[in-house]
């Protein structure tokens, strides 16, 4: 009667390191069994050193090893969820909101007949009946969401509960669930990934540009900004439109969601989709020269004034205080 | 080809969000309701295949009478015809359950959804009737082309994207990259008078559980007002950063 987690690792084949949204999936799962008086089991497929997971709460691993695992496959990631799931007899099932997870949960929904929660934040608020807050509307709002299935799975939003530690002593046993062939009928010829780039799902902080910084041409002054940070760069929808920077940047509501630390907005204005889009990180910085932009009523610390004269000077004092803080 | 674009009829992106009957259920007074942009995503390129391959292209929504708008607007943009089931939909398994239905009955190669809705955000629905059909599926699909009964696509993933083989029929949860922002088109008077004269076919819905409802909802907190810096002073910038908000 265990509660399952899917940790998940970064795909490798010499076994991958966990995301860091596993070690929050993990840190939540805890509490939840708490409160249900049972325990976490997580399954883990092609990744390494599983005893981290220890350390948020977590008191088992079945630990999958499986070559054909290496590239994702939804239905076959699914499969495996769930024969874990009816192996532990778990009733609920969490899961996070990465590209990958997302992709799977629907498959492990139907296929353990459960009733699924995408997009959670905040612990149950009732368990008879089982009910869970999560977020809609394009994050201009909650819901409160009742599952009335015997299973459940739950995705948990990224960023919504936090990382505890909690140490368990995990008892990893290997786990080999059947897979079949049409398990891998959708086949992934190649995949395309900027190597040593901090991904905005991966990002602790997002430094983010829009038009007001006149053209591609002027894009430096964003990535030196988040070199220095250490962050993912990302751009409003018109900059994407115009094709000064990839579609992978371009967070709003039409684009990827951003739940982050700290989201610096340099030059955008805030139309309602964009701030849609990345509301539901912590904290919001927002340089621009229009003191009426929108996006001064959602920010928490603002700015007004040219990004061309602010952004190196901030750069330099950020790097600076980057290495007096070392 | 034929094809089933699956629409969401989804309050306008610039919609203020409000609530009704104790918060319960979401205020429609004032709000214009269009194709879930994801969607239309999907239902732009699924013309771009009738006109290029020859494929026929339905429109389906789960959805009372209030959404023959939205339907009428996609037959504007060049959908063969539209097919609504009579539902309220309250629980995506429940959604999934009556599209299932359609693509049985319909022998449908190629189904496009949005890989979610813009207001339940469940992003659950093409997944679940992947699953229930059995079908091949790409999600968060940002390319598509069919050669014959096989489709390449291609997948956002974290930070890149996946390059995807898979043989029809196929189930799509597509968003932006399927079309561009331009490629979207405004009906013409042309269209939007032929749409009245093409078939729409109203179906009663299949018994379906209700897996999940949406007992209640909320709006954020307010905000509390920007903290304003001068552009002279970055060290104070910095310092609210480290110390009070305390994420670098």
């Amino acid at each position: 009667m265990s509660l399952l987690i899917y940790a998940e690792s970064s795909p490798d084949a010499s076994g991958g390191k966990f995301k860091k949204v596993a070690f929050e999936l993990a840190s939540y799962a805890k509490k939840v069994a708490e409160t249900l008086g049972t325990t976490v089991t997580a399954v883990t497929v092609n990744a390494g050193d599983v005893s981290e997971l220890s350390k948020y709460g977590v008191d088992k691993v079945l630990k999958v090893t499986n070559e054909k695992l290496v590239n994702f496959s939804a239905k076959a990631f699914a499969d495996v969820i769930k024969q874990a799931a009816q192996k532990e007899s778990a009733k609920i099932i969490l899961l996070s909101s990465t590209t990958d997870s997302l992709y799977l949960a629907p498959f492990v929904a139907v296929g353990l007949e459960a009733g699924f929660a995408s997009n959670v934040v905040g612990l149950p608020l009732s368990t008879l009946p089982f009910q869970v807050k999560r977020t809609a509307f394009s994050n201009k709002a909650f819901n409160v969401t009742e599952i009335s299935t015997d299973v459940k799975v739950l995705s948990l939003a990224k960023n919504s509960y936090g990382i505890f530690e909690n140490k368990a002593a995990a008892a990893a046993e290997d786990f080999a669930p059947s897979l079949n062939d049409s398990d891998f009928n959708v086949k992934v010829e190649s995949v395309e990934k900027a190597s040593g780039k901090v991904t905005i799902a991966d990002a602790d902080v997002v430094v983010s540009g829009g038009r007001g910084l006149k053209g591609p041409e002027n894009w430096g002054l964003i990535e030196n900004l988040a070199t220095v940070l250490g962050a993912a760069t990302a751009c409003s929808k018109p900059v994407s439109d115009l094709g000064w920077r990839p579609h992978s940047e371009h967070v709003g509501q039409t684009g990827k969601p951003v739940a982050t630390n700290l989201y610096i907005a340099v030059g955008i204005s805030g139309a309602i989709q964009h701030i849609a889009g990345i509301n539901s990180s912590k904290v919001k910085v927002v340089i621009n020269a229009d003191a009426e932009a929108p996006f001064f009523k959602v920010a928490d610390y603002g700015i007004v004034g040219d990004a061309f004269d602010i952004l190196p000077r901030l750069t330099e004092k950020l790097a600076a205080f980057k290495v007096q803080n070392a | 080809m034929k094809i089933l674009v699956c629409i969401s009829h989804v309050p306008d992106t610039t919609s203020k969000i409000n609530f009704v009957n104790g918060d319960t259920e979401f205020d429609t007074n004032g709000v214009q309701f269009v194709i879930n942009p994801n969607d239309e995503f999907g239902l732009t390129r699924a013309i771009w295949f009738q006109e290029q391959q020859g494929a026929t292209v339905t429109v389906v929504n789960v959805g009372g009478p209030d959404t023959e708008p939205t339907l009428r607007k996609a037959l504007a943009i060049g959908a063969n015809e539209a097919i609504r089931v009579n539902a309220i939909p309250t629980d995506g398994f429940f959604v999934a359950k009556q599209l299932a239905e359609v693509v049985k009955s319909g022998n449908y190669d190629l189904v496009i959804c949005g890989k979610e809705s813009l207001d339940y955000n469940g992003g659950m629905v093409p997944g679940m009737l992947a699953g229930l059909l059995d079908f091949n599926f790409v999600n968060s699909c940002t390319e598509l082309t069919v050669d014959g009964t096989t489709a390449n696509a291609s997948r956002e993933i974290d930070g890149g994207k996946e390059i995807i083989s898979a043989s029809l029929p196929l189930i799509i949860g597509g968003q932006k990259g399927l079309v561009e922002e331009k490629d979207l088109r405004i009906p013409n008077m042309r269209g939007i008078m032929t749409a009245r004269t093409k078939v729409l076919t109203v179906l009663e819905p299949v018994t379906a559980n209700n897996n999940t409802k949406a007992v209640k909802f909320e709006k954020p907190a307010p905000k509390s007002a920007v903290k304003l810096v001068s552009a002279d002073n970055l060290d104070e910038l910095i310092n609210l950063l480290h110390n009070e908000a305390k994420v670098i």
